[in-house]
């Protein structure tokens, strides 16, 4: 995944576009981070402006939402999903084969792959009955 | 030269065990041995554990081996397998597998079996000839017939969908909205995203039909961003239907306006819950409403709103094409018509089992799920998504249909059915039912945003064998008030899967563990 390097004036054509629609708090949030890969705190003042909401409001929905990165991505995404399903077919020793072989990565709840888990998501690629070699593969690839 | 058709599923599921890889490899030893592919990309058909499912158009029928690996297909092309010769993968006429030709497919009529955004299909398949008759319907007569019908919500809440439509068609509004929640967040589901990415233009009609009945000109789709696919096919497919003239300024020719865009969501389960899914369409934190008013008087911006879960709006093409009657005659009591189950987990055989209400939980996990994919014997399942209750073996004569489910404690929801084997430490998934409460609460009312939190920690402390009876004591208290005090389900469902495990495997709950761990 490549993100564009954070620029003002990109932000504000994008928010042309978004702050018109009806309930653009969140979608603005969620162009901006498409875009540029996370919400700088440089967006947030935009945002309320194109928006006309306060500051603080653009601040709680960023808050509110996991999804919301206020920080760069790392440059492999990696989402482990620790819920029920995956749970039952191994995701907490997943999990901890990840630690071991030293991968970070962050928990999710299902991405509704639920009759293959346990399911993992590399930069937005799934991944069914996902190992621990498996993942370290998709990761070298 | 003779041109043959082969079918692999695009759908996110079959691309998360290689179909990308299956139907690139298929082209390429197609163009180096000159056989002449047409290569269609269909939803699956629902039988997961056969993905990558690699069907072929034959004089019989479409035949269908699997599950497929990209090692498999130049054997398959030395055995003529676009041909319908067998292969060690064979698995016979598509329709005569005995897992789905044994269901009841109805709402998944045709998902995995056209390509999901065409037209053509679509229409060859029996779509649009429910729209075309709401079309020369009365508002009243559509409402009569869905309530006939028995149509219940499937999101979980099984309110009968007639009522709510009713009462958005009888407010006197003059902007009103349809709002499809497809924030399928449960662990353990995936029908929606199956049938988005699937089947659509189904939704799309379910939700037009929806439209002109109450007169609402606008629908929104809340698709959780987790389902990065189902949101560019449903895109697609929203421009498809503007390109053709069936979503715009006028329905199908008709007098009546109807469009639907998209908002996805941004990872937060508690938006699943109706008043919080219209917050977060409206841009902002996903906080539950308090009640009333119900979103059918006030809803999206304060206007009446008509909200359904893919399931349920996808079943009324169905039912208005074929009348009530047809629906109504599947199901028991006062679950009518078909649910669509979803077997997940630990499971042999997983995937969609689209069948009427009634089917003992039996059936679902040892005929169609085969038991666990480990092989080990079944402890526990947990049926309803994260909010639903644990069951052992000794209950599955249980039948699934709304109210024996909450006969015997637990709740149908959407459907899922999570299979455990008997590795599974009941206390542990107790102690996560509170721990994902308190994660994802909106933190609005106190039970739920402090009753999960507590609960954990109870939990905890009883898994290390602290005050085992004392704490279990405590535990129960506070399901009680987060049971009886919280806003919405999320709060208020928690406890099921902690009281279930409780009850259904006490000795994990009790003093004796607690002193041996």
């Amino acid at each position: 995944m490549s993100y564009v390097p954070w620029s003002k004036d990109e932000a504000s054509r994008l928010l042309s576009q978004t702050s018109v629609q009806p309930g653009p708090v969140l979608i603005s949030l969620q162009a901006i981070q498409t875009f540029f890969g996370y919400v700088p705190d440089a967006a947030i003042g935009l945002i309320a402006l194109a928006c006309n909401v306060t500051r603080a409001e653009v601040h709680g929905v960023l808050t509110f939402y996991s999804d919301l990165r206020t920080a760069p991505p790392p440059t492999h995404h990696v989402r482990v999903c620790v819920a029920e399903a995956c749970q039952s077919v191994g995701s907490r020793a997943l999990e901890e084969g990840l630690r071991d072989a030293g991968l970070g990565y962050e928990q999710a709840f299902c991405f509704g792959n639920c009759a293959l888990g346990p399911a993992v998501n590399i930069n937005s690629k799934l991944m069914g009955r996902a190992s621990v070699d498996s993942v370290m593969k998709e990761m070298n690839e | 030269m003779k041109t043959y058709t082969v079918y692999v599923p695009s759908d996110s599921a079959s691309r998360s065990v290689g179909a990308e890889a299956v139907a690139e490899r298929i082209e390429f030893e197609a163009l180096k041995r000159k056989v002449h592919v047409i290569l269609v990309r269909n939803g699956t058909r629902g039988a997961l554990w056969l993905e990558p499912l690699v069907e072929v158009e034959t004089e019989l029928g479409r035949t269908a081996y699997g599950p497929v690996c990209v090692y498999d297909v130049p054997s398959l092309f030395d055995a003529h397998f676009y041909e319908g010769a067998t292969h060690r993968l064979s698995l016979g006429l598509t329709d005569n597998i005995e897992w789905l030709r044994s269901q009841d497919r109805v709402t998944f009529a045709r998902v995995g079996i056209t390509d999901p955004l065409s037209l053509r299909d679509y229409e060859e398949h029996g779509g649009f000839t429910g729209l075309r008759k709401a079309l020369k319907m009365e508002p009243m007569e559509i409402i009569y017939e869905l309530s006939s019908s028995g149509l219940r919500g499937r999101g979980g809440a099984g309110f009968p969908a007639g009522i709510k439509w009713r009462t958005v068609l009888q407010s006197g509004s003059e902007k009103k909205y349809v709002c499809c929640n497809a924030d399928e967040g449960d662990s353990g589901t995936f029908a929606d995203r199956i049938l988005m990415e699937g089947d659509p233009f189904t939704l799309l009609e379910g939700m037009t039909i929806a439209g002109i009945t109450v007169g609402a000109d606008e629908g929104v789709i809340y698709i959780r961003s987790e389902y990065p696919d189902a949101i560019k096919t449903m895109e697609r497919a929203i421009l498809i239907a503007r390109e053709k003239g069936w979503l715009g300024q006028n329905v199908l020719g008709s007098s009546h306006a109807f469009n639907i865009r998209i908002r996805s969501g941004a990872g937060s389960y508690v938006c699943g819950e109706e008043t919080a899914m219209l917050e977060s369409i409206e841009g902002k934190r996903g906080v539950v409403r308090s009640k009333p008013p119900l979103p059918a008087i006030e809803g999206l911006f304060g206007k009446p709103t008509i909200i359904n879960n893919v399931l349920t709006l996808s079943s009324v093409p169905a039912i208005i094409a074929d009348g009530s009657d047809s629906y109504q005659k599947r199901g028991v009591g006062r679950s009518l018509g078909t649910q669509v189950f979803q077997l997940a987990g630990n499971v042999s055989r997983g995937g969609i089992v689209e069948l009427g209400f009634g089917v003992t939980l039996d059936s679902l996990v040892n005929e169609y799920g085969g038991g666990t994919r480990t092989g080990r014997p079944v402890k526990a399942v947990q049926v309803g998504g994260p909010l639903g209750a644990y069951f052992p073996p000794s209950s599955f004569n249980i039948s699934m249909d709304y109210e024996s489910l909450l006969e015997a404690g637990g709740m149908l929801g959407h459907g899922g059915i999570v299979v455990f084997d008997d590795s599974v430490d009941m206390l542990e998934q107790a102690k996560f039912a509170m721990e994902f409460c308190a994660e994802e609460s909106c933190g609005k009312c106190t039970p739920c945003r402090l009753g999960s939190t507590r609960g954990a920690e109870l939990l905890g402390l009883m898994a290390g064998g602290i005050n085992i009876e004392g704490n279990k004591k405590i535990l129960l208290d506070i399901c009680e008030v987060m049971t009886d005090g919280s806003l919405c389900a999320m709060g208020g469902l928690t406890p099921l899967p902690v009281k279930s495990a409780m009850l259904h495997f006490e000795s994990e709950f009790s003093s004796k563990k607690g002193e041996l761990r």
